[in-house]
């Protein structure tokens, strides 16, 4: 048995979320490296789209930032901000969106503005919006990256910076958000998804060595865990190899 | 309105000219060719309350918020990418260091388009965008809108009331026409929507020779050019020289404190 992080297990269930040949908007950091991993492993024809401007970037190494260099080198087409979120991005040709959140609800709303919970005297002020509503809205569905802990898995969100379902059913017909919403929320301890019903987030896969009651800890609100919970499939050596050789593409010369 | 040799002039110069106290400042460059010596240069002249309007403040404007030059910030997403926080930006708002500072804050497609409708000559730009979320609650430069056509409820943001416009590209000839290329970004947008514009080059050639997917601007759309090599630094210009992604990480360090801050401000 192959020695593996926990951080390895999150890319790499976040990575077996992406299916070939759908296209997929990537935010830098973890969303980056699993879509890169994706296309290296089951996923060759995974069609990356980074907001800086590439459509269809093909990077040979993990891009060492959002607007790296090589992702305009291998891109079928490289086009202007404006046109990533008015042509691309909001008529809906957008099939996977990645996202990361610094809190997230039972619902899946994203907050990355402010830790607060008054914005204009925050207690943390978080870097903000980018790309992130735009995504959350008008992608085909959305999977979130994010590690689990109370810190981050709240009862209630200090500010709703993008809507995964808002109160709950409903909410996104209402608001005319046309895409899906999130359908996968990928931990450090497991995986989650919306009830069919209630659209509340439920633990329905936990990592190797990882007990339902842990994932309970780490979460600020009564979580809900499926009566068939399943446990993630163990990396694979290939796999990992494949994940640490584009991680070590990515390093500083 | 034509132009001539008089474009080209030094960085110096040109920032003197252009760029004036109270002025709405946008310095524009997604991650790629972001104009970092003409912030320098706005340092050095001690411009105070500009409305300093970026996407990404990144280092760049993390720099001038901490020398005190900013009065209010119109931005869409403010960390220093890969590394963390901007810290000078963080103890700006959430500490009123060196001064309080208003903010006008966006997501990546809302103010994008502002500059869309600026560069277009409207008064705003229509999009599908923020609700549900918090934001509209705390900025009031963004409205709902309904499509007079369809009944469908959309939301409208202002265009950008830009005095001056600063990016930086690859080269311009000599009679000051622009050639840039890779990740442009906003920067056309944010050019042809200011009322006067800067344009730093790596170098000023004799004649610019086509390149895959690259954007002129002409002469006659830029206000001024200003030869600066490495003027990019620490982010990049594609086929002159890479990210400093070393400084971004030591810019954590040097920024983190006020004390630190205040030794690299004093060398600038």
């Amino acid at each position: 048995m192959t020695d593996y992080t926990t951080d390895e297990m999150m890319v790499l269930a976040a990575a077996r979320a992406l299916p070939d040949g759908a296209a997929c908007f990537v935010g830098i950091g973890l969303p980056s490296t699993a879509a890169n991993l994706a296309r290296r492993t089951h996923a060759p024809e995974l069609v990356l789209i980074y907001e800086a401007g590439a459509i269809g970037a093909k990077p040979t190494r993990l891009p060492a930032s959002i607007g790296d260099g090589i992702l305009a080198e291998t891109a079928d087409a490289v086009i202007s901000v404006p046109e990533v979120f008015n042509y691309w991005l909001q008529p809906g040709r957008i099939e996977i969106g990645f996202l990361g959140a610094a809190q997230i609800d039972r619902y899946a709303n994203i907050n990355t503005t402010v830790i607060g919970p008054d914005y204009d005297h925050p207690k943390v002020r978080l870097p903000g919006a980018g790309g992130a509503p735009e995504i959350a809205a008008s992608c085909g569905e959305v999977v979130v990256i994010v590690r689990q802990s109370p810190r981050s898995f709240v009862e209630r969100v200090d500010f709703v910076t993008s809507v995964g379902y808002g109160h709950g059913p409903g909410d996104r017909e209402r608001l005319g958000l046309r895409g899906r919403g999130p359908v996968r929320v990928i931990t450090d301890l497991g995986v989650l998804e919306p009830d069919p019903e209630s659209l509340e987030l439920t633990l329905t896969t936990v990592h190797p060595g990882v007990h339902a009651d842990r994932a309970r800890e780490a979460t600020g609100w009564e979580l809900a865990v499926a009566d068939d919970l399943q446990v993630s499939e163990e990396p694979t050596a290939e796999e990992l190899e494949a994940l640490r050789e584009l991680q070590r593409s990515g390093q500083p010369a | 309105m034509a132009h001539s040799a008089h474009t080209i002039v030094p960085l110096g110069a040109a920032v003197a000219e252009l760029v004036h106290d109270g002025d709405t400042v946008a310095l524009e460059g997604f991650t790629h060719l972001i104009p970092m010596a003409a912030g320098r240069e706005i340092i050095r002249q001690r411009r105070r309350d500009l409305t300093l309007v970026r996407m990404t403040p990144d280092i760049v404007y993390d720099q001038l918020i901490g020398a005190g030059c900013a009065r209010k910030l119109v931005f869409s997403w403010g960390g220093n990418p890969g590394v963390g926080s901007l810290h000078r930006f963080r103890d700006a708002i959430q500490n009123g260091w060196p001064h309080p500072i208003e903010i006008d804050e966006h997501s990546h497609a809302g103010l994008a388009n502002r500059y869309v409708a600026a560069a277009s000559g409207l008064p705003f730009a229509v999009m599908r965008g923020y609700r549900g979320t918090d934001l509209p609650a705390h900025t009031p430069n963004i409205q709902p809108i309904t499509c007079p056509f369809t009944g469908e409820v959309l939301t409208a943001v202002p265009a950008l009331d830009l005095d001056v416009a600063i990016v930086h590209a690859q080269r311009a000839d000599r009679e000051g026409n622009v050639q840039m290329w890779g990740l442009t970004g906003v920067q056309k947008e944010a050019v042809l929507g200011a009322k006067r514009s800067l344009v730093t080059v790596e170098e000023i050639v004799d004649e610019l020779e086509p390149m895959p997917n690259a954007v002129v601007l002409p002469k006659w759309v830029v206000t001024r050019v200003a030869e600066a090599p490495h003027g990019a630094h620490p982010s990049y210009a594609h086929d002159y020289y890479e990210r400093d992604n070393a400084y971004y990480r030591e810019w954590d360090g040097i920024s983190k404190e006020r004390e630190s801050f205040e030794r690299w401000l004093e060398a600038v």
